[in-house]
């Protein structure tokens, strides 16, 4: 990993992007979302000051929808697929054996905040089902022993 | 690169483009497509970009690889084609990429062991295989073949022609009347007709002058489908020539294109051509010098299935809950921020091209009466060929299944299909009580008012095929929970309904419960379809209701003689290996989570029941099939 240093992301900058108007929330804590892995209080605030969007409304967005959190995610984020046919093929089980081998419950982060764990309903990747996505990487005919192989080499 | 200023300078650059290809290139063309993604189709199109630099070959033309969306038959991922010769490879393998490169590439001969064989015959091209014979490639005729990154390979394909001969030489009417003729409904599931919904919103903003919006809504929220993923990846300009057209007739100069978060390919495809095509002045203001300006910008989803419901993803635009509101008003009179806003499906938009380029009496003729046209299918589940697939629409479940899914593999046998998603039903093989013409020819037309018949929907397009070793019950229940955790919450039927619905189905997939309790449930979720405010709501049940419709029976087995005839259920089911086929191999042991399969090598193994939680790893693994579920 050489040449990469952590570099704090900057709300101001991604606050600019945008014009001042209320259309604009979720696009923005996205990119917030994005940048910073999750949304804290004082960033929340700073985007409806900026925006002109009360607390109130803000804070149902970000609870409302999934791809929100109010907690840091891990490093690498495990989406296990329990689409139809991802249920139909064993996405149930998969999900159960990782949160035992990680041990994490669905939705938690490993204590190293290494891994987040969560399933997903369907990646559309159902021909290779049971799916799981790492990141932004898909493994498909995924099983815990290639789930497994794909987390040692990150 | 220089804007294009009218249809003639289109044209102009379309030819220049053909021209200057190479008819004797060799071209490779990797597919990225969801499924060949998902099993390392991007080290197979690296592995022949670096094999055709170490390469010592004489060319005399540079191979061409090209990566492109879908090619269809996922479950043979991933796929390459090739030209000279038109080969169609399967299962390819970064390993065999230096191999194809000298021979195809480089010799144009074919490597046979790479070609698709089913019953002992191969197939060289893809128009040969079964699969792809039934098939009529309409909207995914550029999926697949095209770039998707890349505008000049779409334009060369015939991108934006119809949109030229819409704005330059028909009025916003006639393209409306166009679409009419055509018989377009919806491709998002409600099949409500495309040209009805587009002349009440141009009605509406003439009686209150403003703006009218447009919005493609890809949030394909239901499992099991892939459609829209695969043309917002596959064939991104389809998606915004289709916006632009319907702007043009409408008198609409904003698009929103409304993807799901999920889809971050899709996302970035679709960002790419709309920065494209802004590029070249296809879109933005005064395109092809009509006079007519439009402009697309892009929203993702953030994680909400109800947001697939298009008063739910007005208000997320506007960055709100997703919240569906009651209609009437409906969008086309009070949408966005409260003008006429008209939501199509993502698979409709794209068909508006098409439908231009075709002339609506000829797009009229595919498919059958009410039901015009083809739709695409992901065809998923226990099904041997699976993957995405185009068809004209009142097909046989039949065909579909059988002969474009070469049906089910191994010993098991054909039970149902779902369609729809969580919408949409469990509708069975043999439907004999649904249509006296269904009875006749033993299997279901697929069409909008077919499946309606049946108590499923057509939906978007997922089919997922279910055999002898899937459990209704448990399926059911699935989309229970599905929707349960999905459901907004704002109306009481569907927020506590389907908690209530879901209480059920737990103690049947237990064993516990009455017959009676069958009948309480289905008077449960006929009050959801009866009283939710949304269509999400009122179709949340027809999962359930239409199980028990077609398979009361299985709810019995579960009910009365405590038994999951699937054998899926985990309470009503145990596990237990076969002395007689277990060759101590080991396997189970190894894998088993909690360790409570015990036995020496080459001796027979054991599973303890009390400890053993069900998963099925024993038997998934075990090479000899000795694992047997009771």
């Amino acid at each position: 990993m050489e040449g990469k240093k952590p570099q704090k992301p900057d709300i101001d900058a991604l606050m600019e992007k945008y014009p001042r108007h209320p259309q604009h929330l979720i696009s923005l804590l996205q990119d917030v979302q994005a940048a910073f892995s999750y949304i804290s209080p004082e960033n929340l605030n700073l985007v409806c000051d900026y925006l002109g969007v009360p607390i109130t409304q803000a804070w149902s967005v970000v609870t409302f929808y999934k791809s929100f959190s109010l907690e840091p995610k891990g490093e690498h984020e495990i989406k296990v697929c329990l689409g139809t046919t991802c249920h139909l093929k064993g996405g149930e089980n998969l999900a159960s054996a990782c949160e035992r081998v990680l041990q994490v419950e669905r939705g938690q982060t490993t204590e190293d905040l290494r891994f987040t764990l969560d399933t997903v309903k369907c990646v559309g990747a159902c021909s290779e089902a049971p799916v799981v996505m790492v990141d932004k990487e898909y493994l498909g005919q995924a099983s815990l022993l290639s789930l497994k192989q794909h987390l040692k080499k990150l | 690169m220089k804007k294009i200023m009218s249809a003639a300078e289109l044209q102009d650059l379309s030819q220049t483009l053909l021209a200057a290809s190479d008819p004797d290139q060799p071209v490779a063309r990797v597919c990225l497509g969801p499924g060949c993604l998902a099993l390392g189709a991007e080290k197979v199109s690296q592995a022949f970009r670096s094999a055709l630099k170490k390469s010592n070959a004489n060319f005399k033309v540079q191979p061409l690889i090209k990566t492109t969306g879908c090619h269809g038959l996922c479950s043979q991922g991933t796929l390459v084609n090739l030209s000279p010769g038109n080969f169609m490879y399967v299962r390819v393998k970064p390993e065999d990429v230096p191999e194809i490169v000298e021979t195809t590439l480089v010799g144009g001969k074919v490597v046979e062991r790479l070609l698709y064989s089913e019953n002992g015959t191969r197939y060289r091209t893809a128009a040969d295989i079964p699969f792809y014979r039934a098939q009529q490639k309409v909207i995914l005729k550029n999926v697949g073949t095209i770039d998707p990154l890349d505008i000049k390979d779409a334009i060369m394909a015939g991108a934006y022609q119809s949109m030229a001969k819409a704005l330059l030489e028909m009025s916003p009417d006639e393209v409306i009347h166009t679409v009419e003729v055509s018989g377009l409904r919806g491709r998002g599931g409600g099949g409500f007709p495309t040209a009805y919904k587009w002349r009440r919103a141009a009605e509406n903003a003439q009686e209150k002058p403003g703006p009218v919006f447009l919005i493609a809504n890809g949030e394909e929220g239901d499992p099991g489908a892939f459609m829209d993923r695969a043309i917002m990846e596959g064939d991104p300009h389809a998606v915004i020539e289709g916006m632009i057209i319907g702007g043009y007739a409408m008198g609409a100069h904003q698009g929103f294109l409304y993807v799901r978060h999920e889809y971050p390919i899709a996302i970035q495809h679709l960002s790419v051509a709309v920065q494209q095509a802004y590029a070249l002045g296809l879109l933005g203001k005064n395109i092809l010098g009509s006079g007519f300006d439009f402009d697309i910008q892009l929203n993702r989803g953030a994680g909400a299935y109800v947001c697939g419901e298009e008063t739910a993803i007005i208000a997320s635009l506007e960055g709100r809950v997703g919240e569906p509101v009651v209609r009437p008003p409906y969008p086309v009179e009070l949408g966005l921020w409260g003008r006429p806003t008209v939501i199509n499906n993502v698979e409709t938009w794209a068909n508006v091209p098409h439908i231009i380029r075709l002339g609506a009496e000829s797009y009229a003729k595919l498919g059958v009466p009410h039901s015009t046209g083809t739709k695409i299918f992901s065809l998923v589940g226990k099904v041997r060929n699976s993957g995405l697939v185009e068809v004209p629409m009142g097909i046989s479940l039949g065909a579909l299944v059988e002969e474009i899914g070469g049906g089910v593999p191994g010993q098991a046998h054909f039970k149902a299909v779902q369609t729809g998603g969580p919408s949409g039903g469990i509708v069975p093989y043999e439907l004999k009580d649904v249509t006296a013409e269904a009875a006749e020819k033993k299997t279901l037309s697929v069409d909008f008012d077919s499946m309606a018949r049946t108590g499923s929907i057509m939906g978007g397009g997922g089919m997922i095929v279910m055999d002898n070793h899937d459990c209704v019950v448990d399926l059911a229940r699935y989309f229970l929970r599905f929707l349960e955790e999905e459901s907004c919450g704002k109306c009481l039927p569907c927020r506590l309904g389907l908690k209530g619905m879901l209480g059920f189905l737990d103690h049947f997939a237990k064993g516990e419960g009455t017959p009676e309790d069958i009948d309480a449930l289905e008077s449960l979720g006929q009050a959801l379809v009866d009283g939710s405010l949304c269509g999400l709501g009122k179709s949340a049940p027809n999962a359930v209701l239409t199980s028990i419709r077609y398979f009361r029976d299985e709810y019995l087995a579960h009910i009365v003689d405590h038994k999951c005839p699937a054998g899926v259920c985990k309470d009503l089911i145990s596990f237990s290996i076969d002395p007689e086929t277990c060759d101590g191999c080991g396997l189970c042991a190894e894998n088993c989570p909690e360790e409570c399969i015990t036995g020496k090598k080459k001796k027979l193994f054991t599973i303890n029941p009390a400890a053993c939680i069900r998963c099925g790893v024993c038997r998934d693994v075990c090479p000899v099939n000795a694992v047997h579920v009771a």
